[in-house]
C-alpha cells in the first residue's frame, strides 16, 4: 500500500470511527449504569438518519438546504431531538418495567425492541435505499481527498464527545451517573433519584447516537434502510467493549481504532475482502490480554 | 404527647420462610442516641434497611414524624432526612471525596436534574453553594485535606469519616450508623465517639447506631435497644442492659 492511500484510509478511518464512538458510548453508559446492553441502540442511530433524509427530502418552506447552515443544525438538532424523547421511551416502556427481573429477559427484550423498530420504520417508510440530496465539496490536503462534510462530521462529532466528558465529569448530574453506575442504591440512600438519572443517560446516549446517525447520511451521504443501523451498531459494541465497556473515554478509543484499522484493512487490495474478519480477530486477541478491555479496569466481584 | 421522631410499629420482616424482623416496636425521639445492639444476625441491619425504604417490611407500620415510611423510595426517605452509613463502607470508590460529599448535598439541590445537564446560569450558582456545604462538612470532619483524593486511596478510618460526611450532607435529621467503629483501632474508636456526641449535641442530629465494640456502645449510647432473632429483648440505659440477664444469655454468657 503507497504511503497516500494509507494516509487517505487513516482519514477515513478517522470518520467512521468516529461515528461508532458516538454509538458507542450510549452503549457503555447504558451499561455502566444497568449492566444491560441496549441492542435498541444501532436502531436509534438509524431513526436518527431517517429524520435526516425526511428533512431533506421535501421542501420544508426552504429552511434545509445545504447552503444554509442554520437549517443544517436545525435538522441534527432535530434528530437528536426526535431521538432524545426516543431513547427515553424505549427505557420508560421496555427496561423500567423489567428493572428487578433477570439480565437475561432485558436482554431479549432488548433484541425485541430493536427488530420492533427495525420492522416500523420498514412498515412506515419502506425497504428502498434513501439518500439525502445533498453533495459535498471535496478539498485536497497535501494528496488526501477530504469532502467537507467529512471534516465537518468530524469536528462535530469530537465537540459531542468532549462535551459528554465535562458533562460527566463536571456537572452535578454527570456525578449522579457516576454514584449510581458505582452503587445505585447508595446513590438512592444519598437522595439521588436513579430512576430519573436512568432515563436521563438513555436521553443522552440516544441523543448522540441520533446526530451521529443523522450526520452520517447528512454528510457521509449514506443510503438509509430499516437495517442502517445493524452494522454500525454492533462495530459500536465492539469498540465498546474494545474499549473497556462502562467506560466513556475508552468507547471513543475503541470506536476511533476500530474505524482506523477497518479503513486501512480495507485500502489494502488483497486484505481488503477480510475487512471485518480482521478487525473482529483484533478484538479477540485484545481480550485475551485485557479482558477488560483498553482502558476497563478489572473489577472484582463481591464476595 | 409529642410525636417519636421514628416510630416503628410492630414491624415484621420475613424473607421466604425467614423472619429477620419480628413485630418489632420502638421509638426514637428528636435529639436521642441511641445504640442497636444483638448478636451477629440479630436483624439489626434489616431494620435498617426497612427504615431506609431498601426493604419493604412485610407487616407493620414505620412512621417518621408522624408520617408513614411504607412504601417510599429510598431517595425519598433520604430527602425526608433519615441520612445512615454502611457496616461495608460503600463509598462511591471512583470519585473524589469532594464529589462524594457533593453527592451527599444533591438531596438539596432544587433545580431539576434536566437544567443541572445544561449548566444554567441558576445551576451554577447552586452549584457553587453545593460545593460550599460539601466543603463545610469535610472541614467539620477534618477531611479538607483529602478533598481531592479518590475515596478508593483513601485509609480505611478515613473512609468511614467520609461515609458519615457523605450522610450528613444529606442534611439529616436522624443518621442511622451502621457500626461506625468496626475495624477501627481504639484510638480512632475513642475520636469516632467524640464525633458523634459533637454530631448530636453540635448539629442536633438525632443518631440510631449499630455497633459491636461495647465500649463505644456504653460511652456514647443514652439508651440501647438489644435485638435478638428479630425481637427486641431488652432496653434501657447501658448499665441497666449490661447487667440484663436476658441479654447476658443472647451473647451466650459473654459479659456485655
Amino acid at each position: 500500500m503507497e504511503l497516500s492511500t494509507i494516509a487517505q484510509q487513516l482519514v477515513n478511518g478517522i470518520q467512521s470511527g468516529a461515528i461508532y464512538a458516538l454509538i458507542a458510548v450510549g452503549y457503555t453508559m447504558v451499561y455502566g449504569i444497568l449492566r444491560m446492553i441496549n441492542f435498541a441502540h444501532g436502531e436509534v442511530y438509524m431513526v436518527g438518519a431517517l429524520v435526516a433524509w425526511l428533512g431533506t427530502s421535501r421542501d420544508w418552506y426552504g429552511v434545509v438546504s445545504h447552503s444554509s447552515t442554520g437549517g443544517l443544525v436545525l435538522l441534527i438538532a432535530t434528530a437528536m431531538l426526535v431521538c432524545m424523547t426516543l431513547g427515553v421511551l424505549i427505557e420508560r416502556l421496555a427496561y423500567r418495567p423489567l428493572r428487578h427481573a433477570p439480565r437475561l429477559i432485558v436482554l431479549i427484550t432488548a433484541i425485541g425492541m430493536s427488530f420492533l423498530l427495525q420492522n416500523l420504520a420498514l412498515i412506515l417508510f419502506g425497504a428502498d435505499p434513501k439518500t439525502v440530496p445533498l453533495t459535498w465539496r471535496t478539498v485536497q490536503l497535501g494528496g488526501i481527498s477530504v469532502s467537507l462534510g467529512q471534516l465537518v462530521l468530524l469536528i462535530a462529532s469530537l465537540s459531542f464527545m468532549a462535551g459528554l466528558q465535562l458533562l460527566v465529569k463536571r456537572t452535578q448530574f454527570g456525578r449522579a451517573m457516576r454514584a449510581v453506575s458505582e452503587d445505585f442504591q447508595a446513590a438512592a440512600l444519598m437522595g439521588v433519584p436513579y430512576d430519573r438519572v436512568i432515563v436521563g443517560t438513555f436521553a443522552i446516549g440516544a441523543a448522540l447516537a441520533g446526530a451521529g446517525g443523522a450526520m452520517t447520511a447528512i454528510f457521509v451521504g449514506a443510503p438509509v434502510t430499516p437495517t442502517f443501523g445493524f452494522m454500525p451498531g454492533v462495530k459500536a459494541f465492539v469498540s465498546a467493549v474494545l474499549g473497556g465497556i462502562g467506560n466513556i473515554p475508552g468507547a471513543v478509543l475503541g470506536g476511533l481504532l476500530l474505524g482506523v484499522i477497518e479503513a486501512l484493512v480495507g485500502g489494502h487490495p488483497t486484505l481488503s475482502p477480510f475487512r471485518d474478519a480482521i478487525a473482529f480477530c483484533l478484538l479477540i486477541a485484545v481480550l485475551l490480554f485485557r479482558p477488560a478491555g483498553l482502558l476497563g479496569r478489572a473489577v472484582q466481584e463481591k464476595v | 404527647m409529642k410525636t417519636p421522631l421514628l416510630q416503628l410499629q410492630q414491624v415484621t420482616m420475613r424473607f421466604g420462610g425467614l423472619i429477620a424482623v419480628r413485630s418489632l416496636s420502638l421509638e426514637v425521639d428528636a435529639g436521642e442516641l441511641v445504640g442497636l445492639i444483638g448478636p451477629n444476625g440479630a436483624g439489626k441491619t434489616t431494620v435498617f434497611n426497612v427504615i431506609t425504604g431498601i426493604y419493604r417490611p412485610t407487616e407493620g407500620d414505620i412512621r417518621f414524624q408522624g408520617r408513614s415510611l411504607v412504601g417510599l423510595k429510598p431517595h425519598q426517605i433520604t430527602r425526608l432526612g433519615i441520612a445512615r452509613t454502611f457496616q461495608n463502607i460503600r463509598l462511591f470508590r471512583g470519585l473524589t471525596v469532594l464529589e462524594n460529599v457533593r453527592i451527599g448535598a444533591f438531596v438539596r439541590h432544587r433545580t431539576r436534574l434536566w437544567q443541572a445537564a445544561l449548566r444554567f446560569k441558576a445551576v451554577e450558582k447552586e452549584d457553587a453553594e453545593l460545593e460550599a456545604r460539601a466543603r463545610h462538612w469535610l472541614e467539620v470532619l477534618e477531611l479538607s485535606a483529602v478533598a481531592d483524593v479518590r475515596a478508593s486511596a483513601l485509609p480505611y478510618g478515613l473512609q468511614r469519616r467520609v461515609e458519615i460526611a457523605r450522610a450528613l450532607a444529606t442534611h439529616p435529621q436522624l443518621i442511622l450508623l451502621d457500626e461506625p467503629a468496626a475495624g477501627m483501632n481504639p484510638n480512632e474508636s475513642e475520636e469516632l465517639m467524640h464525633l458523634i456526641r459533637r454530631l448530636r449535641d453540635e448539629f442536633g442530629v438525632t443518631i440510631l447506631l449499630i455497633e459491636h465494640d461495647m465500649r463505644v456502645v456504653m460511652g456514647v449510647c443514652e439508651r440501647v435497644l438489644v435485638l435478638d432473632y428479630g425481637e427486641l429483648i431488652a432496653e434501657g440505659p447501658p448499665e441497666a442492659i449490661r447487667n440484663d440477664p436476658r441479654v447476658i444469655e443472647a451473647y451466650l454468657g459473654e459479659p456485655v
